[in-house]
């Protein structure tokens, strides 16, 4: 295609933008409104999400050793322990440290009879993932020189019920927004382009070839597209941050952390200018396809 | 040239044949006249012509395409060879008289300066000087058939057709549209043109080859310029 002819078929898609002005600001618009509650929604996922890791990181296994076991014979275990693959860190805690701790977290006059003999060493240890306690307890116990191991399976169990709902409540609520929005915006685009369909009649008639009639839609769907998709980008940005300082700021602030918007933003942007470019061409490549066919 | 021979067709889910068994030729530089009452197939003929509608049998050839047979990709070489006019116009609303000229002439690739010197000239060859500025909604309906007109030669064709012209015109821009069809007929090059009209007093105006239609089938096809057929 010759470069005057590209020229002049950008102009025309450009200028169908202002000339369609009511159409393009519907597109645009729609664009706008699916990606935020796409977004939105997303966004409150991952922030969930965070929510749950930090939960989950904090989430311990106490391995006790045996009583038998001098604090050296204890602290060779350790090799041990880390083979373990679910084991992320484990950090070994000798019995006189445990009865300091216990003696801050509770009355000093209650320990002040109490020899640090009577409590085991121990292994404070961080899984990588908590799904797998039970698996990882029974693979602790079978060290020898472990006398046993505590691990909180119900709340384990919780966390990985929480997080699975969360996941596939997400899945489904993001599946169906986005089904939704492609409807919508499928049928703003052949809105859109039911109104031109008499001019891709008569460009057909006077012998113009697909492609001549096709690419300026593509390129006002490519600028409404990542028009569409900046803008979402930037009332998000608004959005999130105005939500997540009302939160901070809140009581809930000292309680839970919010993602700042900086750490998920080239993501976002990545994100909805692409799937704004996606539905801006496709759209109206399709929406003209069953035009062409004269 | 446009050749008919033994060209039937019926359209998807119809159970009578549109184009029965039709054959005439038209050879280049002809001016001829298509005539028949509503339904007879004369709107059928142009859609055969420009590949619209395929014909189902027979032999049908425009400008040297054979339509029978050509790819449904080739069709736009096709319609560069002709120039169509339609009763209702058919201009791009949201371009102005000279975009909507010029615009044919970007489908086939022109130059940016070739368009700059043709389009003026046509515009002028069709009465419409000083008209390049202003949208379809701005111009009588005789000037709109005029840039339909400019639109269909701008580019030269080898055929050009024109399917109930005056239909929306009082009888003087009627006469005055023939005559220039007439004239595009003597001087762009030999412009092949096909007329489908109902206009008895119009055609019978003009000494030109009459073909008239009925139930997809020539009935009469005579040179003697005189609209012989009544229209039922």
């Amino acid at each position: 295609m010759r470069s005057s002819k590209i020229g002049y078929l950008t102009k025309e898609g450009f200028k169908s933008i202002l000339t369609h002005g009511f159409m393009s600001f519907a597109s645009v618009t729609i664009i706008v409104a699916c990606l935020v509650i796409m977004g939105s929604f997303s966004l409150i996922a991952v922030n969930i999400g965070g929510l749950l890791d930090d939960v989950e990181s904090q989430t311990e296994v106490v391995a006790y050793v045996e009583e038998t076991f001098t604090e050296e014979q204890a602290r060779a275990l350790q090799p041990e322990i880390e083979y373990i693959a679910n084991v992320q860190s484990c950090e070994f805690v000798p019995r006189q440290q445990a009865m300091e701790e216990y003696a801050s977290m509770f009355d000093d006059q209650l320990f002040q009879d109490v020899g640090a003999e009577i409590l085991r060493d121990r292994y404070v240890i961080h899984l990588a993932d908590i799904s797998l306690t039970g698996q990882t307890q029974a693979e602790l116990e079978n060290i020898i020189g472990v006398a046993w191991v505590r691990a909180d399976l119900q709340v384990a169990d919780a966390l990985v019920s929480v997080r699975n709902v969360l996941s596939g409540v997400s899945l489904i609520l993001i599946v169906v927004l986005v089904l939704v929005s492609v409807f919508i915006m499928a049928n703003t685009v052949k809105l859109a382009t039911l109104s031109r369909r008499d001019e891709i009649a008569i460009m057909k008639m006077v012998g113009a070839s697909n492609w001549f009639i096709r690419f300026p839609f593509v390129v006002e769907g490519l600028v409404l597209g990542l028009l569409g998709g900046a803008m979402a980008f930037i009332l998000e940005w608004g959005i999130y941050d105005v939500v997540a300082n009302r939160i901070m700021n809140g009581f809930m602030g000292n309680l839970i952390s919010v993602i700042p918007f900086a750490n998920v933003s080239a993501v976002v942007m990545l994100i909805y200018m692409g799937v704004g470019l996606a539905v801006g061409v496709f759209g109206s490549s399709i929406a003209i396809r069953n035009y062409l066919e004269v | 040239m446009v050749l008919f021979e033994n060209v039937s067709m019926t359209y998807p889910g119809g159970d009578l044949r549109a184009i029965d068994d039709m054959t005439f030729a038209i050879e280049d530089g002809e001016f001829v006249f298509l005539v028949g009452p509503s339904g007879s197939g004369k709107t059928s003929v142009i859609k055969l012509i420009t590949g619209e509608v395929m014909a189902e049998s027979g032999t049908l050839n425009v400008n040297g395409y054979d339509m029978r047979h050509i790819r449904r990709r080739k069709l736009p070489q096709v319609r560069r060879t002709i120039g169509v006019i339609f009763q209702d116009f058919r201009l791009i609303e949201d371009m102005t008289v000279y975009d909507n000229v010029a615009f044919a002439m970007h489908i086939v690739g022109a130059s940016n300066r070739q368009i700059r010197q043709r389009v003026p000239y046509v515009l002028d060859l069709v009465g419409l000087s000083g008209r390049e500025r202003r949208y379809p909604r701005e111009v009588s309906g005789g000037e709109k058939q005029r840039v339909a007109v400019a639109r269909a030669i701008v580019n030269s064709p080898r055929l050009l057709i024109a399917d109930e012209p005056t239909g929306n015109l009082d009888p003087a821009l009627s006469l005055e549209l023939m005559l220039l069809m007439d004239r595009i007929n003597d001087n762009e090059s030999g412009t092949t043109v096909l007329v489908v009209t109902h206009e008895k007093e119009l055609v019978n105006s003009f000494s030109k080859r009459v073909i008239a239609i009925e139930d997809g089938q020539v009935i009469s096809d005579g040179m003697d310029g005189y609209y012989s057929y009544e229209i039922q």
